[in-house]
């Protein structure tokens, strides 16, 4: 049997989180994920906490273990020896158990326009690009909104106000894309939005869709420096 | 709705190896501003005394770890693409360590 050491905290009953133990069976190709699933199904049904797919594409079921944030159904047991911690992603208010406020990330998502901005009437057809054009921001289209870049950030932690990694990532994919005509600069370059980075790195490092939200932050200091000095670059 | 907000963790910066040396990359700033009032003041005439030796050597480390440290990092701000190919990242750091030394060997030109 693996032991499962879970965060809870029930509103109204936990002052703050506490603690709880359960036994899970020794499955070799159970993830975090399923041990989780089994003790909702089979030991407690109370036990509160997000996911979806399974497969490492919805980003809903990122949690701490071990201390480390991780998408809880590519974590598996059988990589851990001993108890296995599951706490909710740090950095962020507590709901319930291992469900996490996300309403706050939601803002900062849309505050980046994460959409290509066009002027002028509907196109008539589609938009064709050349694989350099789509290489140019393909990286950050990979990201699955799965928050653990903020969990990972000391920055977000002591300041909520951060814009954040992915925020920021998705922007530049927007920002890098051939078709997208907007200017998120007023967004990007303010001291919670990218010159708020002190380029830890831990974002990148705890990507589980090899985003690199370090560099797509750093690339558009370069842009902002350059932008704020000549106004009239696109880089 | 309650919600539980944990309390900041003062201590967050020792929980990961990561943290802790990014934290002391940060302090190493105060090891470059000491050197450049150092220069300042020598630039002057005056003369520094054998005891603060030990401390510049402590500043010398810490600018030494602090411009390695910031050249390591400078593919993650400067990516290069040529007709579609991207510049690999220790081109980069090298065109940048090239960069550094060609700049010490015109200013050791042109003070010594």
């Amino acid at each position: 049997m693996t032991v499962l050491e879970v965060s809870r905290y029930r509103p109204g009953i936990d002052a703050e989180p506490v603690f709880q133990r359960y036994e899970v069976p020794d499955n070799d190709d159970w993830a975090v994920l399923d041990g989780l699933n089994y003790v909702k199904d089979s030991v407690d049904g109370t036990l509160s906490f997000r996911w979806s797919c399974r497969m490492g594409i919805c980003g809903s079921c990122g949690m701490t273990v071990n201390g480390e944030p991780r998408l809880t159904c590519g974590t598996f047991l059988a990589d851990y020896d001993g108890v296995v911690r599951v706490e909710p992603l740090h950095g962020f208010p507590v709901i319930r158990d291992l469900v996490v406020d996300i309403e706050p990330f939601l803002e900062k998502l849309s505050s980046v326009s994460p959409w290509l901005i066009r002027s002028g009437e509907d196109p008539a057809s589609e938009f064709a690009q050349t694989p350099a054009q789509l290489e140019a921001y393909k990286q950050y289209s990979m990201c699955i909104n799965c928050m653990l870049c903020y969990s990972a950030c000391p920055v977000y932690v002591l300041d909520p106000d951060f814009l954040g990694p992915a925020a920021i990532a998705l922007a530049q994919r927007y920002n890098l894309d051939s078709r997208d005509e907007g200017d998120r600069f007023d967004v990007l370059s303010t001291d919670e939005g990218v010159w708020g980075c002190t380029f830890v790195g831990e974002c990148t490092s705890a990507c589980p869709k090899h985003v690199d939200p370090a560099e797509a932050i750093q690339r558009y200091k370069l842009t902002a420096a350059v932008r704020s000095v000549l106004p009239w670059v696109r880089l | 709705m309650t919600y539980y907000t944990p309390p900041v963790d003062r201590l967050w910066w020792t929980r990961r190896r990561s943290y802790f040396v990014f934290v002391l990359r940060e302090f190493t700033s105060v090891g470059v501003a000491w050197s450049a009032l150092l220069l300042v003041y020598a630039a002057k005439g005056n003369e520094i005394p054998v005891w603060l030796v030990p401390i510049n050597l402590i500043a010398l480390a810490a600018c030494v770890f602090h411009a390695i440290t910031f050249l390591s990092l400078a593919p993650k701000a400067t990516v290069v693409r040529l007709d579609g190919w991207r510049v690999p990242d220790y081109m980069i750091v090298g065109g940048n360590y090239g960069l550094w030394l060609f700049a010490s060997l015109v200013l050791a030109w042109v003070v010594l």
